[in-house]
C-alpha cells in the first residue's frame, strides 16, 4: 500500500515498525515488527460506499421497526389456538410462529444494524493500550502491611486472647440457630419407607379398569398394573402412596418359575412385584414377555421376573420386592400382607 | 462549594442537557473517574472472545423471560383438574404447577414463545459456558492473573446446571418428575444422613406437596442471585485485567491491541446482544422445546422411555446408567455404592477441569502475568489433558443417551453400556496420547515453516535435473507470530547437597513436581522452537528452498 | 453367441445362472400366487381355511411346523388367534427375513385376502382373539384424555410419550407407533407380539384400547399439531440438546465470527 494513505496518527507505529524491521534483518528475524500500518476500508476513502453502508444500517433499523409492528399486529389478530401448516416444520401454532419470527427479526435487525454500523462506519483503527501489573508496587504493599499491623495492634486482638477466643466461639455458634431452623423442613423418616398401603386382605385393583382382579383376568404373557383397594386418584395422598404401592402383575407358567419363594408367594403362576425400581425409584415396567425380563427405562436395570426378580444387568443393587398374594373367598386376588422389605431405592437404614 | 458554583456556572451556559446530567451524576457518583478508565477501554477482536458474551446475553434473556413467566406460574402442587384448551389432557388430575404451565403454553398469548425462549436460552447459556470455558482452557487464558476469574466462571457453570435442573423440574411433568425421583434416590443413597436429607428436602416422603415451591425459590431467587453476583464479579475482573490477546505483530504481554469500547465495542457488543436475542427468539418460533403437554402430569407410577435430563446433566445420567449395581449390607445398614459412587464422581468430573490451572501453575512454578494466549499446539500436555477431559465427558454423555444410541444405530443397549464402562477408563488415555502427538506434529510443521518457508506448490527444475518445490520465505509478521510462544525448561530437582556438604531432603512433592515438569516440558513433550541461529544458517546457506 | 460361450467358464457364471434361476422362480411365484387369491374370493370359510393352509405350508411351515405346532425356529401358533396373524403378517413382520434380536416391521408381501386366509387357517387350529372391527378401534365414543392416562400407564415405558419407540435389552426395541394402522395397534395390545406383553380385555378393556388408540391418533397422527414448532423427533432433551448445540450455538458462533471479523480493506491503489 502507498504510504500517503496512512493517516497522521498512525505514523509513530509505522516508524516503529520500520525501525524493528531494520534491526531484524541483521540480528533477529523473529523480532516483533510492531503493529502493521492501518489500511483503509472502502468506506473510509469512498463517500459513496459509506453512504451505502449508512443506508444499509438505516434499512436494518427500519426492518426492525416494521417487525415490531408485525409483532403487535400478530398478537392482536391471530387467535391463540390457530394452527397452520408450514412446510418443513409441520402443523404448528400460528401465533407462536408469527410472534417468534417477528420478535426475532426485530431484535436481529437492531443487532445487525449496530454491528454493520460499527464495522463499516466507525473507526477500525486498532489501538494499543498499555497494561499495568495487577499487583501493587512494593511501596503500596509495604504501606498496606504496615497499616494492617498498626490496626491489628490497636485492636489488641492478639494480646487479649480471651476476647479473641470468645468472639470466635460466638461467631462459630450462632449459625447453629440457622441450622436448627431447618429442622421443620420435613418430618423424621421413622419407618415410613418400610411400609406401603398394602396389608392383608387388600384387593388388587386394576389401574386401567378400576376393578378388582380375578386370577382368570391375568393371562400368561400379559402385563397388568395394580393399586391397593381404596386408593383413589382424587385422594390427597394418592401421589405419595402410589409412589410406593404401585404393583406390576404378570403370569408365568408355574414350572417356569425358578425361585422357590417366588413360587410360594405367587398364585397359580401369578406374581406381583413392586413397580418401583430398587435403583432410584423409576417405575420399572418394560416387561419382555418371552424372556420374563423387566427393564427400567431410566437406567436400564434389568430384572428376571422368573427368578425372584433378581438383577441381571444394570445399576440396581437388589431384587424387586415381591408382594405375597392369594385369592379371597369371592375369588378376587388379594394381598397376604405388606411387602416384606422396603420398596424403591435403597437407603442407609434399609439393612 | 466552589465546585458546585462552577458546575452551576457552566450549566447556566450552553452545555447540552446530556452533559449537565453527566455532571450532576459525577458530582454524586464520581462517574468521570470510572469513565476515564473504561470509556475507551480496548477490546481485541476475535470471534472466540465473544463466546462469553453469548453466555452473558443468554443469561440476561433468561432473566427477562423468567420474570415474565413468574407472572403466570403457580408454584404449587395442589391437585386440580385440567380444563384448558389442550384437548388430550382435559379432565386429567395435575398439580397447579403443571396446570399453570399448560395455561402459559396454550392460553396466554405469546406465553409459549416466552417459555420456549426461556428454555432454549437456558440450553444455549450452558452450551455457551461450556465452549467459552474450553476456549479459555485451550488458550491458557486461565493463567495468572486470571485464576480467580476462571473459578468464578466454573462456579457459574455449575450453578447454571443446578438452576437449569430446578427450573425444568418446576412444571411437574412426567419427564422432569422422573428426574426429581432420580434425585430423591440419589439423596437416599448418602450414607447415614441420606434418608433424613431426603425427608427434609421433600417435606416428607416423595413426592409430597412441597418440592415445587421449594425448587421455585431456589430457581428464581437463590441460585440466580448468586449467579448474578458472580457474573458482575466476572465482568469487573475482565475489565480490570483487560482482555487477553493472541500473539502477533505489535502485540506484547504489556499491551492490548484492539478497538475502543466507545464507540466500536459499545455498538458491536450491544448489537451482539440483540443478535443473540434475535436468534434465540427465532429458534423458539421454529423448534419446540419441552412439550410438557405430550409428557403429561407427573405420577410416580408412570414413566416414559427415553427419560433423559437436559444436556448439561447428561453426563451425570451417563455415570448413573453405567455404574454396576454394587450394594453392601452390614449390621443392618446398606451402603448403596451403585448410586453413591456416581454421586461422588459427578462433582469430581467437574472439579478435574476446575483445578487444572492450579496444577499447571504449580508444575511450571511460573509467577508472571500472562496476557498473550497460547496456541493449543504449543501447550501439548495441557491441550491433551483438555481433550482427554472432553472425551471423558462425551463418553458419559453417550452413556446418558445409551437407549437412543441403541435405537438409532441399531445397537444393543447392553453392549453400549459395556462400551461406556470400558471407555470411561480407556478413552481419555487414548485421547491424551493422540492429541499430544498431533500437537507435536503441528509444532514440527510450524518449525518447518519458519525455517524453510511456506510450501508454494510451485515445482522448479534445477539445471542439473533435480525437481524441487519452491518454498516462499515467511514475512516477518508470520515469523514473529510463529515463534512468539515461550517454552519452559523442565524444572530439575535442585542440588541435593548444599555448599556445606549437608544433604538436603528432597520432599515427595518436589520429586513429583520434577517428574511432572519433565512430562510437560521434557524433550519428548515439546519441539524446541527454531532459534535465530538455525534460521540464519539455513537462510544464508546455498540450499535456499 | 460366441461371446457368451467364451464366458461360460467365467468364475461368476455360476452366480449368474443362480440369480437367473431365482428370478424365474420368483417370477413364476408372482404369476401363480395371485391365482390362488382369485379362487379364494368365493368366501366360503372352509375354502379360506384350505387356501390358508396352502399358503401356510409354503410361507410359514418351515419355522412354525407343518401343523403350526411350532419348532425350534418359531413358536407354536395354536391358539394365537386371527388377530395375531393379521398383525404379524399385516405389518410385514412375518414371514421373518432373518434371525435377529427382533423381527422388524417391513414391506407387507401378502395381500389382505391372503392374510385373511392365513388367519382363518390359524384360528382353525385353536381359538384365539379375532381380528377387531372398525367399531372396536374407531374414534367414535373414545375419551382421548383417558386414553392419554392409560397410554402413560401401560405403554409409554416402552413406546415413549407419544409413541416414538424406545430401546429394550440386547438390541430389542419397542417400535415407533407412527403411521401404524389403528387395527394393528389394537391387535398388538390384544395379542402381545414378540416380547410385547399382551393386554387382554380382562385387564385393558375394549373401551380402554379404543381410548388409547384415539389418544395416539391425537398426539402422533398426521394432523397432530406441535404448537411450539419442530418436534425434533419427539425424543425429549437429547434431541433438544443437539439442536441447541448445532443450530443454536452454531448460529451464534457464525454471528460472532461476523461481528469480530475484519471489514474488507480497500484495494491497494
Amino acid at each position: 500500500m502507498s504510504s500517503q494513505d496512512i493517516p497522521e496518527e498512525n505514523l509513530p507505529a509505522e516508524q516503529g515498525a520500520h525501525g524493528a524491521v531494520g534491526v531484524a534483518d541483521e540480528q533477529n528475524p523473529f523480532a516483533d515488527p510492531g503493529l502493521p500500518p492501518h489500511e483503509h476500508r472502502v468506506q473510509d476513502i469512498d463517500e459513496r460506499a459509506a453512504r451505502r453502508s449508512e443506508r444499509t444500517v438505516a434499512m436494518l433499523f427500519t426492518v426492525s421497526m416494521l417487525s415490531t409492528i408485525g409483532f403487535i399486529a400478530s398478537y392482536v389478530s391471530i387467535p391463540h389456538d390457530k394452527s397452520i401448516f408450514v412446510f418443513p416444520i409441520g402443523h404448528i401454532n400460528a401465533l407462536n410462529f408469527a410472534l417468534g419470527l417477528t420478535l426475532g427479526l426485530a431484535l436481529f435487525a437492531i443487532g445487525a444494524g449496530a454491528v454493520h454500523w460499527a464495522r463499516t462506519l466507525m473507526s477500525d483503527e486498532e489501538i494499543a493500550d498499555e497494561r499495568h501489573p495487577i499487583e501493587a508496587s512494593p511501596e503500596v504493599r509495604a504501606k498496606v502491611h504496615a497499616d494492617f499491623k498498626q490496626g491489628a495492634k490497636e485492636s489488641a486482638l492478639g494480646r487479649r486472647k480471651l476476647i479473641r477466643n470468645t468472639m470466635f466461639g460466638a461467631l462459630a455458634l450462632f449459625p447453629l440457630s440457622g441450622v436448627m431452623l431447618l429442622r421443620d423442613l420435613g418430618p423424621l423418616p421413622g419407618t415410613k419407607l418400610r411400609h406401603t398401603m398394602w396389608s392383608k386382605g387388600k384387593l388388587l385393583v386394576n389401574m386401567n379398569t378400576d376393578q378388582p382382579l380375578r386370577p382368570s383376568d391375568v393371562a400368561v404373557g400379559s402385563l397388568t398394573f395394580a393399586k391397593p383397594e381404596g386408593l383413589e386418584e382424587h385422594s390427597e395422598e394418592f401421589q405419595t402412596e402410589i409412589a410406593k404401592a404401585a404393583l406390576m402383575i404378570v403370569r408365568l407358567q408355574p414350572d417356569n418359575i425358578k425361585d422357590k419363594r417366588e413360587l410360594e408367594w405367587s398364585h397359580e403362576g401369578i406374581v406381583a412385584y413392586s413397580k418401583i425400581c430398587t435403583h432410584v425409584g423409576c417405575p420399572i415396567s418394560l416387561y419382555e414377555q418371552q424372556t420374563h425380563h423387566v427393564l427400567c427405562p431410566c437406567h436400564q436395570s434389568t430384572f428376571d421376573l422368573s427368578d425372584g426378580a433378581r438383577v441381571i444387568f444394570g445399576p440396581a443393587g437388589h431384587a424387586l420386592p415381591q408382594l405375597r398374594i392369594g385369592v379371597n373367598d369371592e375369588g378376587y386376588l388379594e394381598a397376604l400382607g405388606d411387602f416384606e422389605e422396603p420398596v424403591g431405592p435403597a437407603f442407609w437404614e434399609r439393612g | 462549594m466552589s465546585t458546585t458554583e462552577s458546575t452551576e456556572a457552566r450549566s447556566r451556559g450552553k452545555a447540552p442537557a446530556g452533559e449537565r446530567v453527566a455532571d450532576w451524576a459525577d458530582g454524586r457518583l464520581g462517574i468521570y473517574s470510572l469513565a476515564k478508565a473504561n470509556m475507551r477501554k480496548i477490546f481485541p477482536d476475535h470471534w472466540s472472545f465473544m463466546l462469553g458474551e453469548v453466555c452473558l446475553y443468554s443469561f440476561i434473556i433468561i432473566i427477562l423471560t423468567g420474570v415474565y413467566l413468574t407472572l403466570f406460574f403457580h408454584p404449587s402442587m395442589n391437585e386440580v383438574e385440567y380444563h384448558g384448551s389442550y384437548v388430550p389432557l382435559q379432565g386429567q388430575m395435575m398439580s397447579e404447577a403443571f396446570n399453570s404451565t399448560m395455561h402459559i403454553s396454550f392460553d396466554v398469548r405469546g406465553g409459549l414463545l416466552i417459555r420456549q425462549i426461556h428454555h432454549w436460552a437456558a440450553l444455549i447459556f450452558l452450551a455457551g459456558m461450556f465452549v467459552h470455558m474450553m476456549r479459555v482452557f485451550f488458550t491458557g487464558a486461565f493463567r495468572k492473573p486470571r485464576e480467580v476469574n476462571w473459578l468464578f466462571g466454573f462456579l457459574l457453570f455449575v450453578l447454571g446446571m443446578f438452576t437449569g435442573f430446578t427450573g425444568y423440574s418446576l412444571p411437574d411433568d412426567l419427564l422432569s418428575g422422573t428426574g426429581v425421583r432420580f434425585m430423591e434416590g440419589a439423596v437416599l443413597s448418602v450414607p447415614i444422613v441420606g434418608t433424613y436429607l431426603s425427608f427434609f428436602l421433600f417435606g416428607g416422603e416423595f413426592p409430597g406437596g412441597d418440592f415445587v415451591a421449594r425448587f421455585y425459590s431456589i430457581h428464581v431467587l437463590l441460585l440466580p442471585g448468586i449467579m448474578l453476583g458472580l457474573v458482575v464479579g466476572h465482568l469487573i475482573l475482565v475489565f480490570y485485567h483487560k482482555h487477553t490477546q493472541f500473539a502477533g505483530p505489535g502485540k506484547t504481554n504489556n499491551n492490548v491491541v484492539g478497538m475502543p469500547l466507545l464507540p466500536v465495542y459499545m455498538a458491536k457488543a450491544g448489537g451482539f446482544f440483540f443478535l443473540v436475542f434475535g436468534v434465540i427468539a427465532a429458534i423458539a418460533a421454529i423448534a419446540s422445546i419441552n412439550p410438557i403437554w405430550s409428557m403429561g402430569p407427573y405420577r410416580p407410577d408412570q414413566v416414559s422411555t427415553g427419560a433423559q435430563p437436559d444436556w448439561y446433566m447428561g453426563f451425570s445420567e451417563g455415570l448413573i446408567r453405567v455404574m454396576p449395581g454394587w450394594e453392601i449390607n452390614f449390621w443392618g445398614h446398606t451402603l448403596v455404592l451403585g448410586v453413591f459412587i456416581p454421586l461422588m464422581i459427578f462433582p469430581l468430573v467437574l472439579v478435574a477441569i476446575a483445578v487444572y490451572p492450579f496444577i499447571e501453575s504449580w508444575v511450571t512454578g511460573d509467577k508472571r502475568e500472562h496476557h498473550i494466549l497460547d496456541r493449543p499446539r504449543n501447550a501439548p500436555t495441557r491441550t491433551a489433558f483438555g481433550v482427554a477431559w472432553i472425551t471423558w465427558y462425551f463418553v458419559l454423555l453417550v452413556g446418558g443417551g445409551n437407549d437412543l444410541w441403541a435405537t438409532h444405530f441399531h445397537l444393543s443397549i447392553n453392549a453400549i453400556t459395556w462400551f461406556v464402562r470400558v471407555a470411561f477408563f480407556v478413552a481419555p488415555v487414548l485421547a491424551f496420547i493422540v492429541t499430544k502427538r498431533i500437537c507435536l506434529g503441528l509444532q514440527r510443521r510450524d518449525k518447518d515453516k519458519v525455517l524453510h518457508g511456506r510450501e508454494s506448490g510451485i515445482i522448479k527444475r534445477l539445471p542439473h535435473g533435480e525437481f524441487i518445490e519452491v518454498h516462499e520465505p515467511l514475512s516477518q509478521e508470520q515469523l514473529h507470530t510463529l515463534t512468539a510462544h515461550e517454552q519452559y525448561k523442565p524444572a530439575a530437582i535442585g542440588a541435593t547437597v548444599d555448599e556445606n556438604g549437608v544433604e538436603r531432603k528432597v520432599g515427595r512433592s518436589e520429586k513429583l513436581r520434577a517428574k511432572l515438569s519433565e512430562a510437560y516440558y521434557g524433550e519428548e513433550a515439546q519441539i524446541a522452537k527454531p532459534t535465530v541461529e538455525e534460521y540464519k544458517e539455513i537462510t544464508s546457506g546455498h540450499g535456499h528452498h | 453367441m460366441k461371446k457368451l460361450s467364451a464366458r461360460r467358464r467365467h468364475p461368476l457364471a455360476a452366480l449368474v445362472v443362480l440369480l437367473l434361476a431365482l428370478a424365474c422362480t420368483g417370477g413364476l411365484y408372482a404369476v401363480f400366487a395371485p391365482a390362488s387369491k382369485a379362487q379364494a374370493d368365493e368366501t366360503a370359510q372352509s375354502l379360506a381355511i384350505d387356501e390358508g393352509k396352502k399358503l401356510f405350508a409354503v410361507g410359514c411351515a418351515s419355522c412354525h411346523g407343518t401343523g403350526g405346532q411350532g419348532s425350534s425356529d418359531g413358536p407354536s401358533l395354536v391358539g394365537v388367534g386371527a388377530a395375531a396373524v393379521d398383525f404379524q403378517v399385516g405389518t410385514g413382520r412375518m414371514p421373518a427375513q432373518q434371525p435377529g434380536a427382533q423381527v422388524p416391521r417391513k414391506k407387507v408381501i401378502y395381500t389382505q385376502a391372503e392374510i385373511d386366509q392365513l388367519a382363518a387357517y390359524i384360528s382353525s387350529l385353536g381359538a384365539g382373539p379375532s381380528i377387531p372391527t372398525e367399531a372396536q378401534y374407531g374414534p367414535d365414543g373414545a375419551d382421548i384424555a383417558k386414553g392419554g392416562e392409560l397410554f402413560r400407564d401401560n405403554c409409554t415405558q416402552c413406546h415413549n410419550f407419544t409413541g416414538k419407540g424406545g430401546a429394550l435389552t440386547h438390541g430389542k426395541f419397542a417400535p415407533s407407533l407412527e403411521g401404524v394402522d389403528p387395527k394393528h395397534i389394537y391387535e398388538a395390545m390384544q395379542t402381545g407380539p414378540q416380547n410385547m406383553p399382551s393386554f387382554p380385555d380382562t385387564t385393558l378393556s375394549e373401551q380402554n384400547k379404543k381410548d388409547i388408540i384415539a389418544y395416539l391418533n391425537a398426539v402422533n397422527g398426521d394432523d397432530t399439531v406441535s404448537p411450539g414448532g419442530l418436534e425434533l423427533g419427539g425424543l425429549g432433551p437429547v434431541s433438544e440438546g443437539l439442536f441447541a448445540w448445532i443450530f443454536g450455538l452454531g448460529a451464534l458462533i457464525a454471528v460472532a465470527v461476523w461481528v469480530a471479523a475484519r471489514t474488507a480493506k480497500a484495494k491497494k491503489s
